[in-house]
């Protein structure tokens, strides 16, 4: 679309011009929307790679903190793959991106939180468990 | 009318980049989204809400999983599968895993060949997208089933911590329940695409707008989110 303020005249134009409404608006679409359908395809085979990289940490039966970081860079490097470019936000302004992406950032800090919690409730769950029996 | 007239011939002011664009787009008096059409800023701020939901279920699993005192029964050794006499560790899930990334992939190419308005294309690749859904949502009917059978219960399990069954029921379920919600959505709209809905205007829920194939995209970008839950349930209930 072009600006906020000329689609209340747009709407009226369309009521006498309808296929030039059509065109103009496909057309603005067309210009932010249109991928080679590669693209698609290239990331497609990367989320396969990384899944089965993903499966193999299981397979092979890796431990400890190795297993942890795998399996965390594979979920991050998906995750933003999917983010990125098949939900389009590569190509958004960065008002819309910073809107979407910031405030699930602020989930580290529960994240954080609950660690903390948890730790200490295995601690007081530990003394007392062991003095029950 | 004269003035309108002048106003839809101007062209729009080129629009700032970066942190100067932000606060340019968030300062006005109009709307913070320029490009982005209603619909589309709405499903990406369900998609935020829906993202505290799981991000609470996951945390919720985290906190029981640290704090319990007995051991953790082993998802790589719950979730095999015996194919040729053989366990498999976590097979079942590799495939569901799989056949989710493979509907993202077509979803992503129904919204490409949307707005190129190949509306057959497109209805066929939402179709397939559908099936790979309505499969997944089978494979998880089954593993369930499984489970169940062999005795996991929210309130216990034979192998070890009691929260492992209802954190499973629990975030498997919910994530299920938006698979099913996506499929049936992804029907709905295919079938309006095939129709031409969007090309004739024809009067019904999100066809008002004539030549808008955007509601393919918001549907995609609900589908693709259903992908990414999958993405850190597979990493942190799973695999962890």
């Amino acid at each position: 679309m072009t600006n906020i303020a000329v689609h209340p005249e747009a709407q009226q134009h369309s009521l006498q011009d309808h296929g030039h409404h059509a065109v103009a608006s496909g057309a603005a679409h067309a210009e932010g929307q249109q991928h080679p359908i590669k693209l698609y395809l290239v990331v497609w085979g990367w989320l396969f790679v990384l899944s089965t990289c993903s499966y193999l940490v299981d397979y092979f039966g890796l431990q400890g903190h190795l297993r942890w970081s795998l399996i965390l860079l594979f979920m991050v490097l998906k995750a933003g793959l999917i983010v990125a470019v098949f939900m389009h936000m590569a190509w958004e302004r960065l008002a819309l991106a910073y809107a979407i992406l910031l405030p699930p950032t602020v989930l580290l800090v529960f994240v954080a939180i609950m660690v903390f919690e948890s730790d200490y409730t295995h601690l007081l769950r530990m003394i007392f468990f062991a003095q029950a029996t | 009318m004269a003035e309108t007239a002048l106003i839809n011939n101007l062209e729009p002011p080129a629009r700032a980049g970066g942190l100067q664009g932000i606060v340019a787009d968030w300062s006005s008096d109009q709307r913070a989204f320029k490009n982005v059409s209603w619909g589309k800023a709405m499903m990406w701020i369900f998609l935020l809400s829906d993202t505290f939901i799981f991000s609470c279920f996951l945390l919720s699993y985290m906190t029981a999983r640290m704090s319990t005192t007995v051991p953790w029964p082993n998802p790589s050794e719950v979730f095999a599968l015996r194919i040729g006499g053989r366990e498999i560790p976590l097979i079942l899930i590799a495939i569901m895993t799989f056949i989710l990334i493979s509907s993202s992939g077509t979803m992503a190419m129904a919204v490409n060949f949307g707005y190129r308005r190949d509306r057959v294309k497109t209805a066929a690749l939402m179709f397939v997208t559908a099936a790979f859904g309505a499969t997944f949502v089978g494979m998880q009917a089954f593993e369930w089933t499984k489970l169940i059978m062999e005795g996991v219960r929210p309130w216990g399990n034979p192998w070890g911590a009691a929260q492992f069954g209802s954190s499973f029921f629990m975030i498997t379920g919910f994530h299920g329940t938006h698979v099913t919600i996506g499929v049936i959505f992804l029907i709905a709209i295919a079938r309006k695409v095939l129709r031409g809905d969007f090309d004739v205007g024809r009067r019904g829920f999100f066809t008002s707008r004539k030549g808008h194939y955007e509601i393919v995209e918001i549907t995609g970008l609900y589908w693709h989110f259903v992908d990414l839950v999958w993405v850190f349930i597979f990493a942190l209930f799973y695999l962890w």
